[in-house]
C-alpha cells in the first residue's frame, strides 16, 4: 500500500484541492513547479546549506536515561527544541521561502496557532527581505505573547483572526481570503501538512529532515515513533522515512482538550468524521449539518478541528495509531519531562509525552519521541497553570 | 423536472438582475418573506447563500450575515423546508460550500432542490474535475445546472473548457477578490471586454462589485448581467421592512 500522495493529490480518499476557482491559478502554479524546484540542484544545495548553518541541522537524537528508567524502555528525544526559532517549524518555512524566491513572490503571508511558524515565517521573511504578514486567532494572540513579540521585532506585521474561535481555524481561513485578494504577488507559506495540495506533500517534504536524520542517527530501526498531531506536521517529519518499515509503530497524539467525551476537545482523528476544511478531503470536527466545530485545547498548536490528510489516511489505513491526551495530562508530562530530563518542552510536544505511561513497553524496546518543540513560549500558561508565581 | 434557468437564458435574454442573499438572515424565517419581495420587484433570478461556519470565498459582509443565519438556527433541512411552502416563481439558485452538501449527501440534495424550484447551484469550493468525475451525473439526473466561476487571472484555455461543461451561466468574479470588498469597478472593465471577445456560448453574469444602477449598466454593457450580493445584504440589514427595503434597492437599480 502506498502511503504517498498519488498523481492527483489523494492519499487514498482523503486530499486533493477542494479550491475556490479564485485560487486555481495559484494552486495550479506551485502543482507545477514545487517537485521540480526542490528537485533542483540549486534549491537542495541551499536548502541544505541554510538546515545546516542557519537552522543547527542535524538536531541530537537524545537518549534520555532517566525517563528510560522510568518507563523501562530506552526513550530516545529528537531534539527539533533546538532548531532556531525553537521548534520544527522552520524546516518548513525554509523550504517554502526557497520556492516563493523562485516563483518570483515578493510578499509572504502564513497563518499561526502557537506563533511558532508565524515567527519561523517571520524569520526566514528578514533572512531573504520579503515582506511577511501573519494571521493570528484573537484567543492566541493573547496566550502566545511571547511569539507575536518576536515575530514584530523580526518585521513582520501581524493581523488578528477575530471570526469564529479565534483561533488556528480562523487564522487559516483569514490567510486563505488574503491569498485570494492578492493572487498575483503573494505566496501562502502553510504551516503544516494541511491545505490544498500540493501542501500536504510539499510541506511532508521539507519536514521529512526529521526521520532522514533519525534514521541515520540511530543503528537500526526504532520500535515507535510518537509525535504530537495538530495539523500534523512534526509527526510527518517523523514519520515520513519509516513509512514503510512496517515493524516501526507510528503514534500520533492529539489534544483531548477537556477529555474526548466533553464538547472542549481538539481530537480530530478520535471524534471527527470525513469532510472538506481548508481545501482538502480530511478528518474533521463537524455537526450533523457540516459546520466545523470549534475546537479546545491549552495548547494553541494543537487546537484545531481539521487534520492533514495523510494522516487521516494512516489512521483509515492502520498503518499508524492515534492517541488523545487531555490538557491536564499534557501539564503533568511538561512537569515530568523539565524534572526529569531537565527540557521545557512546548505544551503541544508534552502531549506526545503523556503517552508512554500508556504504552506496553518492553525494556528492549527503543522509542524515539519526537521534541517538536520548547516551552519559551507557553510560560505565561505553565505559570498561570501550574502556579509558578507563588513563593 | 423544468429548470427555469435555462427556460430564461434560453433567449439570451440581457440586463439580468440576479439578488444573492443568506438564507435565514436577518432573521430566520426571512429567507421566504425575501424570496417573495425580491419576485415582486421583479428580479431575474435569485440566489440564496446556504451560511456555512468557515466561508472562505467569502468577504466580511456576507460572513457576518452566514454568521447570523446559523445562529438563528439556519441548516439545509430548514431551507427546503421554507422553499417547500413557497414555490419559487423565478429561477432560484443555491450557493453553498461542499462540505454542508456532502454531509447533506449529494443525491439527497439534488433530489430535494429538484423538488422544491432550485434550478442551479453555485458550490465556490467544488473545482471542475471533481464535478466532472464525481457530480456531473447527479445534476443532470436532476436537471440542475452547475453554475461555475471564472476570475481575471483564469487562462482563456481554461475559460473556454469551462464554457463547454456550462449549461446555466458563467459566474465571473470581477476582481480577484473576496465578496463586496473591492471598491472600484472600472478596472473590471478590461477584463469584461476581453470576457465578450471571447464570444462564448454561455451566457455571462459578473458580481463580486456591483453596488448601484451606474456599476449595473457599466457591467451590463460588456455582458448579459450582474449579481448583487453583499450591497443587498447592507440593505436589509438594520431595517424595519426588509421587503420595502427590497422593493425600494431593485427599483434603484433596474
Amino acid at each position: 500500500m502506498s502511503y504517498q500522495v498519488d498523481e492527483k493529490g489523494f492519499y487514498g480518499e482523503f486530499g486533493g484541492a477542494f479550491i475556490p476557482e479564485l485560487l486555481y491559478p495559484n494552486i495550479e502554479e506551485l502543482q507545477e513547479n514545487y517537485l521540480a524546484i526542490e528537485k533542483s540542484p540549486e534549491f537542495q544545495e541551499e536548502f541544505h546549506q541554510l538546515l545546516k548553518d542557519y537552522v543547527g541541522r542535524p538536531t541530537p537524537l537524545f537518549l534520555a536515561k532517566r525517563l528510560s528508567a522510568k518507563y523501562g524502555a530506552e526513550i530516545w528525544l529528537k531534539r527539533e527544541d533546538l532548531c532556531h526559532t525553537g521548534a520544527h517549524k522552520v524546516n518548513n518555512t525554509i523550504g517554502q521561502i526557497l520556492l516563493a524566491e523562485k516563483l518570483g513572490k515578493k510578499r509572504i503571508i502564513a497563518e499561526t496557532g502557537a506563533g511558532q511558524h508565524g515567527v519561523a515565517t517571520a524569520t526566514v521573511c528578514a533572512l531573504k527581505g520579503l515582506e511577511c504578514i501573519i494571521y493570528m486567532g484573537e484567543k492566541d494572540i493573547e496566550r502566545q505573547a511571547p511569539n507575536v513579540a518576536r515575530m514584530k521585532m523580526l518585521g513582520a506585521t501581524v493581523r488578528p483572526a477575530t471570526s469564529g474561535s479565534k483561533t488556528l481555524k480562523d487564522a487559516t481561513n483569514e490567510a486563505m481570503r488574503d491569498w485570494i485578494n492578492n493572487p498575483e504577488d503573494t505566496h501562502y507559506i502553510i504551516g503544516s501538512v494541511v491545505g490544498p495540495h500540493p501542501y500536504p506533500d510539499m510541506v511532508a517534504r521539507y519536514q521529512s529532515v526529521i526521520s532522514e536524520e533519525i534514521k541515520k542517527q540511530m543503528d537500526g530501526l526504532p520500535d515507535y515513533v510518537i509525535a504530537c498531531v495538530g495539523g500534523g506536521s512534526n509527526a510527518m517529519g517523523a514519520f515520513y522515512h519509516f513509512l514503510d518499515d512496517k515493524e516501526v509503530k507510528l503514534i500520533g497524539v492529539e489534544a483531548a482538550g477537556l477529555g474526548v467525551d466533553t464538547e472542549k476537545t481538539a481530537a480530530t482523528l478520535t471524534l471527527g468524521t470525513p469532510g472538506v476544511l481548508h481545501a482538502s478531503r480530511s478528518i474533521m470536527m463537524q455537526d450533523k449539518d457540516g459546520q466545523v466545530l470549534e475546537p479546545h485545547s491549552i495548547s494553541a498548536g494543537l487546537d484545531y478541528p481539521g487534520i492533514g490528510p495523510a494522516h487521516a489516511w494512516l489512521k483509515v489505513s492502520e498503518r499508524a495509531q492515534y492517541m488523545a491526551v487531555t490538557d491536564a495530562a499534557a501539564l503533568e508530562a511538561a512537569v515530568e519531562v523539565s524534572r526529569l530530563e531537565g527540557i521545557i518542552p512546548a505544551l503541544e510536544t508534552a502531549h506526545a509525552f503523556s503517552v508512554l505511561k500508556d504504552l506496553d513497553l518492553k525494556p528492549t524496546d527503543r522509542v524515539v519521541i519526537n521534541l517538536s518543540g520548547r516551552g519559551d513560549k507557553d510560560m505565561n500558561t505553565y505559570m498561570e497553570e501550574l502556579n509558578l508565581n507563588a513563593l | 423536472m423544468n429548470n427555469k434557468l435555462t427556460e430564461l437564458l434560453k433567449n439570451k435574454p440581457q440586463n439580468l438582475l440576479n439578488i444573492f442573499y443568506t438564507a435565514g438572515y436577518p432573521q430566520l424565517e426571512d429567507t421566504t418573506t425575501l424570496l417573495t419581495a425580491l419576485e415582486i420587484a421583479k428580479v431575474d433570478l435569485v440566489e440564496i447563500g446556504i451560511p456555512f461556519s468557515d466561508p472562505l470565498a467569502d468577504g466580511p459582509t456576507i460572513q457576518e450575515s452566514s454568521k447570523i443565519a446559523l445562529e438563528n438556527g439556519m441548516s439545509i433541512e430548514k431551507l427546503f423546508s421554507q422553499l417547500e411552502n413557497h414555490t419559487p416563481k423565478v429561477p432560484v439558485l443555491l450557493m453553498g460550500y461542499l462540505n454542508p452538501v456532502m454531509q447533506y449527501g449529494l443525491e439527497a440534495f439534488c433530489k430535494r432542490c429538484s423538488e422544491v424550484g432550485v434550478d442551479g447551484l453555485i458550490v465556490p469550493d467544488l473545482p471542475m474535475y471533481i464535478y466532472e468525475t464525481e457530480f456531473k451525473e447527479v445534476f443532470e439526473k436532476y436537471n440542475i445546472s452547475n453554475i461555475f466561476l471564472v476570475t481575471p487571472q483564469t487562462s482563456e484555455k481554461r475559460i473556454r473548457e469551462i464554457d463547454a461543461n456550462s449549461n446555466g451561466f458563467i459566474y465571473a468574479v470581477s476582481s480577484a477578490s473576496t465578496t463586496g470588498s473591492k471598491t472600484d469597478f472600472s478596472a473590471a472593465a478590461d477584463y469584461l471586454g476581453k470576457l465578450k471577445e471571447m464570444d462564448l456560448k454561455t451566457p455571462i453574469l459578473t458580481g463580486f462589485n456591483i453596488k448601484n444602477q451606474q456599476n449595473f449598466q457599466d457591467a451590463c454593457n460588456y455582458v448579459d448581467g450582474a449579481i448583487i450580493g453583499s450591497e443587498f445584504i447592507r440593505q436589509i440589514t438594520d431595517v424595519d421592512d426588509i421587503a420595502k427595503a427590497t422593493a425600494n434597492f431593485v427599483s434603484s437599480i433596474k
